[in-house]
């Protein structure tokens, strides 16, 4: 089977991934509006009319020559690797910033074609494309698709099944400015007078980067004799463009003529561009959302309900699930007559594993709001209003996006931050991002909150408190790091604002449904080995003597509640004396000025893994029967520790899985230990105060 | 005139665009170049940043790049 390498290219947010997905039927890639969504080059395989189809996704980038990490992605791999087709995607509604692209991608001098998508949004705001018009002056095929209708798609597959069988080289039909077609007349025609060539350039071709000054076409000829006639040609060339666009930057000339090209193609393709409603839509959602005052207010509200949301819907099923584990608990133990087994199952895994699912109905929610703010192109207004108050704290706007997708997972939060051109800027978001909590740390302010506050209205407060303040002191370190290490220059903001789109229930449904699977995943693999492990450590080595004599002592008194007493002083003694209780009481004095006892530090500990193990980790710690874990930890932590614990969790180093990404993106273990240092002491300090102010007060 | 000095609604002609190497790349990508018309949507508070409306795409700036940027008011 014949295989067809192709590489989409176009300019971010655009569709790329979408179209993708489309193409080959799954919904593998993720998609979102704004612009970076996708930050690596991914590869998806299909098969189709015989051919296996390997299509290469680049991130997106305005200019071939981009500056951002991202954008460097795309263009080494364009000019170096080998590939057959190129689609270049494009957004037909917003034709002519594309098209810069486009002219740009023509110079590779590669088999091409261009889909033009978005065609359904397009034809709403009533844009008519003329493709066979478009075709001609690019010269190469074009359809019209769109990713979210899936038109156009099956044609699409075709023409590069075309494409890739033929031996076809693109002959494009484009005019510049008199000014420079003149001076290209000239050119040309003195090389076919002389009837020169090199490689397989046109002599239009080769007039044309003459005077974009083309650096690998002046190194071919620089020994060429023709070098010497042509060179006063050119000079005298470059004089009258100079004259003709007022500068003598050439790069700017190229921009100037390309944008001219792209505004002519546009006149010529695009016969009836009536006022759109789309357009008007947005403007008019801007004229709320970004609004000079009312802006930053609504987005703060916004945030508050959704945390008011996740208490308050979340938490209804969170008490039905965490019990309904603890009566599966009960009826497992009841059921399994090896004392061992029966041990490891209801107090280690159910126990452990139950309360990392109990949370399941919040995170969903928590992940509802993310991908809200990531479909709907509201993340892009939220860095725009936020840019001049972030700038104060020495972060960029675009800052924001990396920070708001860290609430959700750190993981692919550090990732995002390549979006950012400033290597500095770049390590102080990375440094940050681990203070915005993420969905996993959101179990353990959950159990904290409902065990601590009466007041169930007041708990989402307390939950957007926690948040907000993760945030901002977030913001503080940033310029504590912006001041101390990362002098230097800032990165300037230019950002583009993508259209508003109604978020479809599709998108919402798969990139919730893919993360809710992902924490089951988790919990039913990584998290269940972990509080197997936190079980037989906090089990073995097993204490004869001790338990031997308290059975005796028990046996001999007659008053039940002495009974009991005695066999919850043989549990604690028990799990002092544990593998786990040694670590704890190892490492505890470290935390006893924050207020911690053992098994709070063995928690915080074990949650260096993963943050949702500290919930598992205290469930098996703090077990006890029938009540809920949170009513448990009511009893036996006072809420000055519990506050401080809270700090810690919300400050101290991200998941082990986080902490690798972080190292890799960042460019070194060094940063990592950097980072081990940074948040831990910020973690201890800030903890410290927390236990000595609630202290104090409460 | 500035873009900078330009109000919410104001319209215009960019006549030159006076910044570095590489932001100059990227406004040129957005169709940000000598010619090209413009339109403010929005600023936020002491036009910390503004939203632009050039050739149908809306790009987000901060003050201190519109004050490179040199416009001719319609």
């Amino acid at each position: 089977m014949d295989t067809i390498k192709i590489v989409l290219a176009g300019q971010p947010n655009v569709g790329k991934s979408m179209l993708i997905n489309a193409m080959s039927g799954s919904n593998g890639l993720k998609v979102g509006n704004f612009s970076g969504v996708t930050v690596e080059k991914t590869e998806v395989c299909f098969e189709h009319h015989c051919h296996q189809f390997e299509m290469v996704d680049l991130p997106g980038t305005y200019s071939i020559r981009g500056f951002s990490k991202e954008e460097k992605v795309a263009y080494e791999y364009l000019s170096n690797e080998e590939y057959d087709v190129i689609i270049n995607v494009l957004d037909s509604t917003h034709l002519q910033r594309n098209l810069l692209l486009t002219l740009e991608l023509l110079k590779l001098n590669k088999k091409m074609v261009l889909a033009l998508n978005m065609a359904d949004e397009a034809k709403k705001e009533g844009i008519d494309i003329d493709v066979k018009q478009l075709e001609k002056i690019i010269g190469v095929p074009v359809v019209l698709v769109s990713a979210n209708t899936k038109e156009g798609v099956d044609e699409l597959l075709d023409k590069i099944h075309d494409i890739a069988d033929s031996c076809y080289r693109p002959k494009s039909n484009i005019t510049y400015s008199d000014a420079m077609e003149e001076e290209i007349l000239d050119i040309q025609k003195f090389l076919d007078d002389r009837g020169f060539k090199i490689r397989d350039l046109s002599s239009r071709e080769i007039a044309t980067r003459l005077l974009f000054e083309d650096k690998d076409l002046y190194k071919e000829l620089r020994d060429e004799p023709i070098m010497i006639e042509l060179q006063p040609l050119v000079l005298k060339a470059l004089q009258h463009l100079y004259t003709h666009h007022e500068t003598k930057n050439i790069k700017e000339i190229k921009y100037n003529e390309y944008n001219a090209i792209a505004r002519g193609i546009k006149m010529e393709v695009i016969k009836c561009n009536r006022a759109g409603s789309g357009k008007n839509l947005t403007k008019k959602i801007d004229d709320v959302l970004i609004h000079k005052y009312f802006g930053i207010p609504i987005f703060l509200f916004l945030m508050w309900g959704l945390f008011h949301l996740i208490f308050t819907i979340g938490d209804i099923p969170v008490e039905i699930i965490s019990r309904a584990f603890s009566s599966f608990g009960a009826w497992m133990g009841s059921h399994i007559s090896n004392e061992f087994l029966r041990n490891v199952i209801v107090d280690g895994i159910i126990a452990g594993v139950g309360a990392v699912l109990s949370f399941l109905p919040n995170i969903i929610l928590l992940y509802i709001g993310i991908a809200l703010l990531e479909t709907t192109g509201y993340m892009s207004r939220v860095a725009f209003l936020l840019d001049g108050f972030f700038h104060k704290f020495g972060l960029h706007g675009k800052s924001f996006i990396p920070l708001v997708t860290g609430f959700g997972c750190s993981v692919p939060a550090y990732m995002a931050a390549r979006t950012l051109k400033s290597e500095k800027d770049r390590l102080i978001t990375l440094f940050i991002i681990g203070f915005m909590s993420c969905g996993a740390r959101l179990p353990i302010y959950m159990l904290f909150t409902s065990a601590f506050i009466e007041d169930k209205s007041i708990a989402g407060n307390v939950l957007f408190v926690i948040y907000i303040s993760g945030a901002l002191l977030g913001l503080v370190m940033a310029k504590i790091l912006r001041v101390v290490v990362f002098k230097g220059e800032d990165e300037p903001f230019v950002m583009e604002m993508p259209k508003y789109r109604f978020p479809s229930f599709k998108l919402i449904w798969h990139t919730v449904y893919n993360n809710a699977k992902g924490y089951v995943k988790k919990a039913g693999s990584f998290i269940l080995l972990a509080s197997i492990l936190v079980w037989v450590l906090a089990t073995y080595p097993s204490q004869k003597g001790i338990e031997e004599s308290y059975i005796a002592k028990i046996e001999q008194t007659q008053n039940m509640q002495e009974k009991l007493d005695l066999e919850n002083e043989l549990n604690v003694k028990k799990l002092e004396n544990s593998y786990l209780g040694q670590i704890g009481k190892a490492t505890e004095p470290f935390f006893r000025p924050l207020g911690f006892d053992w098994k709070m530090v063995v928690a915080l500990e074990s949650g260096l893994a993963a943050k949702e193990i500290v919930v598992s980790t205290l469930s098996i710690l703090y077990n006890g029967k029938g009540d809920t874990l949170a009513n448990r930890l009511r009893d036996s932590i006072p809420p000055a520790s519990a506050m401080a614990f809270i700090v810690f969790v919300m400050l101290y180093l991200p998941c082990l899985a986080a902490s690798m990404v972080f190292a890799k993106e960042a460019g070194g273990y060094k940063y990592l230990v950097y980072l081990f240092i940074f948040t831990t002491a910020t973690a201890w300090i800030f903890s410290f105060i927390t236990y000595k102010a609630v202290e104090l007060f409460v | 005139m500035k873009l900078l000095e330009l109000h919410k609604g104001d319209r215009a002609l960019i006549k030159k665009v006076d910044t570095d190497e590489a932001l100059k790349t990227r406004l040129a990508s957005f169709g940000v170049v000598r010619g090209s018309e413009l339109t403010v949507e929005a600023c936020s508070i002491g036009k910390q940043t503004m939203e632009i409306l050039v050739d149908g795409t809306l790009i987000g700036l901060r003050g201190e790049e519109a004050e490179k940027i040199e416009v001719e008011k319609l």
